[in-house]
Parts: C-alpha cells; sequence; structure tokens
C-alpha cells in the first residue's frame, strides 16, 4: 500500500488539516512536548490505579494489563455520524428479523436467499431455540459493529458483534481521562456526550423483562474475575447499580431462577449475560461448564427469564452468514443498505476458494466463528511460511474461512515512541435494541499500535482512543 | 445482596485489617528486641512473635535460623506465608477487585494503589532501610481503606460485611497481641498447667499473681517497657496515661486492651461492633450466632477483670479466640458461602 493512498482522519493529503480538526489540532500544536508527555504518564498512571486492565489468554492466569491508551481522539463530523448511525439502526433491525425469522418460519431460507445448509449445519446454530418467543422479539439486544474507514473516506462493515461484545466500558472510560486530562478542549470543542450508556444500557434491559414483570431484577452474569473483560463487567454491574453475578451464584427452583442472597434466594428476571451461549446452562451445552447455571435453558425457554442477548444470536454474526446482511436489509425491511458490506470470498464456494488460494499474500483470510482477532492471517503483514502453513489450514477445512481483500484501514496520528505518527483504526459502536433502538454517539476506536499493522484488537497489541462527535 | 459477594466484603475487610495488626506486631517485637537483653532473650521475642501466629512451623520449614531480617522477611515480603503482609495485601486487593462494582471507586483504588505502592516500596528497600517507616505505611493504609469505606459507603449491607469482617479480625489480632508476652515464655501447655519456670508477667500484679513465683532477677524495668510497647503497638500508650494516670501496670494495659468499650481496638469495642452489626444484618439463620457473639459481649461489658484473668490471661486469651472463631464459623454459615477449613 503506498501510503498517501490511505485516508487520514486529520489532514488531507497535501498537508492540509481536515475543518473538524481544526480546532484540535490548533489546540495540539500549542502544546509542548513536555507537558503532553506528562499528560500521557498521568493517564498511564490513572489507568493503574483505577485497574483498567484486563486479561490476556496465554499470559498466565492473573496478568493483568493496560490497553495502551492514546490521547489524541478520533473525531467523526456531526453529518457522517447521523448517515453511521442510520445505517447501524437498518443494519441491527434487518439482523434481529433475520434472527428471528431463522429460529421460526425460516422465510429468508425458504426464499432462497441463503442456502439452508450453512445455517441449519452451522455449529452456531442453535435448534434449542426453533420456535421459542423471545421478548418483543429482540435477540442482539447489544450489538456492537466493527466500523472500518478505507479508501478515498467510505465506511464498511467489517463484522457484526451479536454475542457479548465488549469494549464499552473502554468508551467511557476513556471520554473520562480525556476530560480529566484536558479539560479545556471540551470547552474548544462541542463534543457529544456519552456518559449516559449505561442508563440506556439498564432502561433496554429492563425494557425487554419477561412478560409481566413490572419491577424487573436485572442481573449481569460474568464468568469471574480471570476472564479478559472482567473489568467492564464490573463497571457496567456498578454503573447500572445491578449485582454482578456468578453462575454459581445463580439457581433454577420451581421454573424460576435465584440468586443466593444474604437474605435468601431472590428472583432474577432479566440475565446480561457476558459468558458464551456453550457455557450457559451444563445440561444442555457443555457439560464441563462450571460457568453457567443448571436448568436454565428450561426456564428460558418458558419465557421465564430473559437473556440479552438471547441464545443463538452466533448465527447471525457467523463470518460466513456476513456476506448475506446486505440481502437481509432487501428482504425484511424492503431498504436500500446504508452501510456497504467488505467484498467477501466464502471458501466454502470452490470459485471463492480457488480465488482466495490464489490471491493469499494480498487477502485478509478469518475463521469463520472467530473473533478478537485470534486465527487469522493478514496476507500482506506475514512471511511466506505463515503463508503456507495457513494455506494448509485453509484447505483442510475450506468451509471454516473467508477472505477479504485487505483494507486500507484510515490512520488517524498516534502518540508513538518517535513522536506523532499515523496508526490504523476502526470503530466499534455500540447499538441497543429493545422495545425502540438506542445508541449514544460515537463509539470505541482501537488503534493498531505498531508501524503498518492492520489488527487493532486489545488482545493484538492494540490500543484505544477517545472518539469525539461533534454536535453542530 | 449476593452471599458470594458479602463473602468477599468481609475477607477483604478481614486481610487488611490482619495486614494492619501484622505491622502492628511486628512493630512491638522490633521495638522490644532493641531492650538490652541476651541474644536468647530477643530470638525468644521473634519466636513468641511467630508462635502468635501459629506460624512457627512454616518458619522453620524455610528458615533453618532465627534472625529478625529473616522473620521480617518472611512476616512481611514472603508470598508462600500467606499470612505475610505481602500475602494479606494481595488477598484484600483480590477479594476488592472481584466485587469492585459492589465498592464505590474510592474504596477500590485505595485497595488496589495500596497492592500497587506495596510492590514499589518493598522493590525499592524500604522495609530494610526503615522498617519502622514500612510499618507506618501499612498502617496508614489500612486507616485510609477504612476512612474511605466510612466516608463514601452507602451503609447498607455491603457497607455492614465489610465492618463485620474489620471488627471481628481485630478482635483476634488484638488478643493475639497480648498473649504474644505469654507465648514468649516456651512452651504453652505447662504455662496451662501452671507448671512454668516463669510467670506469665500479665498476672503479676495485684489479685492476678496466682500462677507461680516471680523469676527471680528478672529487670522490672523490662516489663514495663515491655508494656509500653505492647500499648504503642495498638496506639494505646497516650490513652493509658489518660485513662489511669498512672503507672504502667500489667492488669491496667489488660483492663485496657480487653474490657474498655470506649477503647477503640480493646476486645469489648470490637466485640461490641460485631455484635451491633450482626444485628443489622440478622436473617433468619442468624440467631445462634447473634445469642453467641452477644454472650461474649455481655461478658467483657459486665465482667471484672480480675475474674476473666482468674485462671491467667493466656486461658482467658485462648478461650477468647476459640469463641471469635466460632462466631466467624457462624457467620460464615448464616450469610456467606461457608468455609472449607477454619480461618
Amino acid at each position: 500500500m503506498v501510503e498517501s493512498s490511505i485516508f487520514n482522519e486529520m489532514y488531507v493529503n497535501q498537508g492540509g488539516v481536515r475543518s473538524h480538526y481544526g480546532s484540535f489540532e490548533g489546540w495540539l500544536a500549542g502544546q509542548s512536548d513536555d507537558l503532553m508527555r506528562l499528560k500521557r504518564t498521568e493517564a498511564d498512571q490513572v489507568f493503574r490505579r483505577v485497574g483498567i486492565t484486563f486479561a490476556v489468554y496465554g499470559d498466565g492466569a492473573g496478568m493483568e494489563r493496560l490497553i495502551p491508551f492514546d490521547v489524541i481522539p478520533r473525531i467523526i463530523p456531526q453529518p457522517e455520524w447521523r448517515l453511521l448511525e442510520t445505517g447501524l439502526r437498518q443494519r441491527v433491525r434487518a439482523l434481529n428479523c433475520f434472527l428471528h425469522d431463522v429460529y421460526h418460519d425460516q422465510e429468508f431460507l425458504r426464499a432462497g436467499k441463503l442456502p439452508i445448509d450453512q445455517v441449519l449445519q452451522n455449529s452456531q446454530y442453535r435448534p434449542e431455540m426453533r420456535g421459542i418467543d423471545v421478548a418483543s422479539d429482540i435477540y442482539a439486544h447489544i450489538a456492537g459493529i466493527d466500523i472500518v474507514r478505507a479508501g478515498a473516506g467510505d465506511y464498511y462493515v467489517l463484522e457484526d458483534n451479536l454475542r457479548v461484545p465488549s469494549g464499552v466500558s473502554y468508551m467511557l472510560e476513556n471520554r473520562r481521562m480525556m476530560m480529566r486530562l484536558f479539560p479545556e478542549l471540551f470547552v474548544r470543542n462541542r463534543v457529544a456526550p456519552v456518559e449516559h450508556y449505561p442508563d440506556l444500557l439498564l432502561e433496554n434491559l429492563r425494557s425487554v423483562a419477561p412478560q409481566g414483570v413490572d419491577d424487573p431484577t436485572v442481573v449481569l452474569l460474568t464468568p469471574g474475575m480471570y476472564n479478559s473483560a472482567y473489568f467492564e463487567h464490573t463497571f457496567l454491574a456498578q454503573q447500572m447499580g445491578i449485582e454482578l453475578v456468578e453462575g454459581k451464584d445463580l439457581f433454577v427452583q420451581d421454573g424460576a431462577v435465584f440468586m443466593r442472597t444474604t437474605r435468601g434466594p431472590r428472583r432474577v428476571d432479566v440475565i446480561y449475560r457476558r459468558i458464551d451461549d456453550d457455557f450457559l446452562d451444563p445440561t444442555v451445552f457443555r457439560a464441563d461448564s462450571t460457568l453457567g447455571v443448571a436448568g436454565l435453558l428450561d426456564v428460558y425457554r418458558s419465557g421465564r427469564v430473559t437473556l440479552a442477548n438471547a441464545i443463538g444470536t452466533g448465527i447471525a454474526d457467523d463470518k460466513s452468514i456476513y456476506p448475506y446482511v446486505p440481502d437481509m436489509i432487501a428482504f425484511y425491511l424492503g431498504e436500500k443498505p446504508l452501510l456497504a458490506n467488505v467484498p467477501t470470498y466464502c471458501c466454502r464456494e470452490p470459485d471463492d476458494l480457488q480465488y482466495t488460494l490464489e490471491h493469499l499474500p494480498e487477502l485478509v483470510v478469518k475463521e469463520v466463528h472467530n473473533a478478537g482477532g485470534y486465527g487469522m492471517l493478514v496476507g500482506p503483514a506475514s512471511t511466506r511460511g505463515e503463508i503456507e502453513e495457513f494455506r494448509d489450514r485453509l484447505l483442510a477445512r475450506p468451509d471454516n474461512y473467508i477472505a477479504q481483500p485487505t483494507l486500507a484501514l484510515s490512520t488517524c496520528p498516534t502518540y508513538v515512541e518517535a513522536g506523532i505518527a499515523p496508526r490504523h483504526i476502526d470503530l466499534r459502536p455500540f447499538v441497543l435494541s429493545g422495545t425502540q433502538i438506542t445508541m449514544v454517539p460515537g463509539g470505541l476506536t482501537r488503534v493498531a499500535l505498531r508501524e503498518g499493522s492492520l489488527v487493532v484488537n486489545s488482545s493484538q497489541g492494540g490500543g484505544t482512543k477517545d472518539t469525539w462527535v461533534l454536535e453542530e | 445482596m449476593l452471599s458470594r459477594t458479602a463473602d468477599h466484603l468481609f475477607w477483604m475487610a478481614r486481610y487488611i485489617e490482619r495486614a494492619e495488626n501484622t505491622a502492628r506486631m511486628l512493630d512491638v517485637t522490633l521495638t522490644t528486641s532493641l531492650l538490652p537483653q541476651s541474644p536468647r532473650q530477643a530470638e525468644l521475642g521473634w519466636r513468641a512473635m511467630l508462635g502468635i501466629s501459629e506460624l512457627q512451623p512454616s518458619y522453620d520449614a524455610v528458615h533453618p535460623t532465627m534472625s529478625a531480617p529473616l522473620v521480617l522477611d518472611f512476616m512481611v515480603r514472603d508470598p508462600d506465608n500467606s499470612s505475610s503482609i505481602y500475602s494479606c495485601l494481595q488477598a484484600a486487593r483480590e477479594n476488592a477487585r472481584a466485587v469492585r462494582g459492589a465498592l464505590t471507586t474510592d474504596v477500590w483504588e485505595t485497595h488496589n494503589y495500596t497492592w500497587l505502592q506495596l510492590q514499589t516500596q518493598l522493590r525499592d528497600g524500604l522495609l530494610e532501610r526503615d522498617p519502622k517507616q514500612f510499618f507506618e505505611w501499612v498502617k496508614f493504609r489500612s486507616h485510609l481503606s477504612r476512612g474511605v469505606t466510612i466516608g463514601t459507603m452507602l451503609q447498607d449491607e455491603a457497607f455492614y460485611f465489610i465492618r463485620l469482617g474489620t471488627f471481628l479480625e481485630r478482635a483476634d489480632n488484638t488478643a493475639r497481641i497480648l498473649d504474644v508476652k505469654f507465648h514468649e515464655l516456651g512452651d504453652g501447655q505447662s504455662q496451662r498447667d501452671g507448671q512454668s519456670q516463669r510467670d506469665d508477667q500479665s498476672q503479676r500484679d495485684g489479685q492476678s499473681q496466682r500462677n507461680g513465683p516471680e523469676q527471680p532477677g528478672s529487670p522490672h524495668y523490662l516489663d514495663y517497657y515491655y508494656w509500653a510497647a505492647v500499648l504503642r503497638s495498638v496506639s494505646a500508650f497516650e490513652i493509658y496515661r489518660r485513662v489511669y494516670r498512672d503507672v504502667i501496670t500489667p492488669l491496667r494495659v489488660a483492663e485496657l486492651l480487653i474490657l474498655r468499650p470506649d477503647m477503640p481496638r480493646s476486645l469489648a469495642a470490637s466485640v461490641n461492633e460485631v455484635c451491633g452489626t450482626l444485628e443489622r444484618v440478622k436473617n433468619d439463620r442468624s440467631g445462634e450466632t447473634a445469642r453467641r457473639a452477644g454472650l461474649l459481649g455481655a461478658e467483657l461489658r459486665f465482667g471484672r477483670i480480675e475474674d476473666l484473668l482468674a485462671r491467667g490471661m493466656h486461658a482467658f486469651l485462648t478461650g477468647f479466640l476459640e469463641r471469635v472463631n466460632d462466631i466467624g464459623q457462624g457467620i460464615s454459615q448464616d450469610f456467606l458461602v461457608p468455609l472449607e477449613t477454619p480461618q
């Protein structure tokens, strides 16, 4: 990739500053290097003291790391955000329609829009959910949609995260940090607030309580303190004022879910669960799971407890289903998709596999069920050996992979060792669906800190930035 | 609230209190070890400190000899010693982390920062350079976490289970600090039977002088310094002077630290807090635990020091520790996650 062909969020190619960055750039130019270094150190110290850390798998249990935070914000002008927001609402609505359909009448499949086997044979499809009605017909209550900007500045949806998307706590903490470090910036710029996200989330969760429950008890179910996103679980539970429970705190009795409290059992109505389907109920899914609650699925199927997100949402965010989302929007909503997909080659198709094998060094190849940047190949950033090794894995199980062109992700100026340099970024807005769809402006901006790297996942050495949507 | 949450809060508070009292105990032992005495006596002082924490066997397993630096190392920074200050502060922080959502940000950050700073302190050699300052630091971090708890937390169950942990641990620890002198005398069993060569000095005063003859030649001023150090270790030296306006005698020290309800680290005050807090969190299972705590509280409230110590201070304290342990088990059974092994 030629550097000049990459869209820079702050500068136009000939060195001018984009107008929405004008005020910030002027301010930054007036700050001394020493002061900025001091502020960055302060940010690190505060994050450590506050304990905003995440655990890295394979690093030994209990290893905590900071996610690097960059003090240069990613700024989105209002008109662009309006387009994104409308597009995201549309997309998530269609995805929820698809999920309801796939577990009920399967009209989309019967209309031939998607090969039926590709759904029914998919490990993310949960036959246990067939014919089950969930509150308000909503499955993906919390969706984290990954957006990238490429080419001349067009937005694309890179993937839909509909199972247990994480990162929203960093969005909130990053804002808090920026306001603490540089209060004057928020006087000079009209930055749309995001701090009310926990309120929206709680409202959303309460709105999908089982029928007849007026004052629902909502809890957040965590796998426990060694989970990589444990900080976020505690943070959200605290901000919403709900109990943070582990599987062993819950039990099923008389067809309802209860938690063990110091005053005896207490009924639970809505579970915001941050553990995967597989671990939810050892009597139905993985029997070796110690994280879940025996009998939970029965209560869920009888409609006496709400799970958010619903069981079986993985079928809609599977990377092999992703190429069909634009069709879902047309099919269920009768609308034209406002946000584009990235062109995708499904390796289960012989032609696509052929193309992928011939173009491995240029493509990004991903496992269909995986997330978090694990199990993927970034062709241009890989050695010949790595590519050949991946080729073998691909040939062994073509249906397990999809391939996409390596996008020239947009960059944003970022503090690195040598000063400020452009680094690739993406954006994860969070869309809440209940009786209505709500979201806060912006989302979590992740940044790949290594020069040239396109992988922004925190588990792979990515950092984060505050994300500003400017009000007009 | 969740039983598991209450459990973490309870143990978070116990561990920070235990760290504080370990620092206090080490401080008094270090101070008394500086008095003019034979190396043998100094060693006995350190042995007593380990004995009272029930750690002599695990110390002997790693250190063949006894010396102040080795004991300090073992009691402060040894991660394999679950009672070391390092382990206690880590456990307090891990318990806090498990339920940080139930804490105010201020409380959580205090525990987290204590843990982070501890590692810096130990790495920078503060313990070796200035142990007293290190112990001061531990005490102040504990003061801070308690103050932040009182100053920021809603007074709901979360708050009460923290308080319950604090005072149950304090009752236990103050009793141990008082008893440390007994352990200095060597074999506890013979002492209990009244067969020891040396008197339990706490009973030297007045009516409670029952357990055999005073050891001849034991310089009396050492006694003074010993009990003064005990008083200082629980921040009670000035209080003693104000309350009694008199010379320091073991019986009065015992009275102050056992019976005075207005002395914040006394057994009476600690058990009082436990009783009051149990009343606030009571459920339909906790009646028996509350009764036992209440009975213990009543004995301390209405008892006379001479009667309590009739069989000797050590016997009294041993019985007291057993009852505190029993109340702790009751609390676990009634409200928390039942203990697998007695702590």
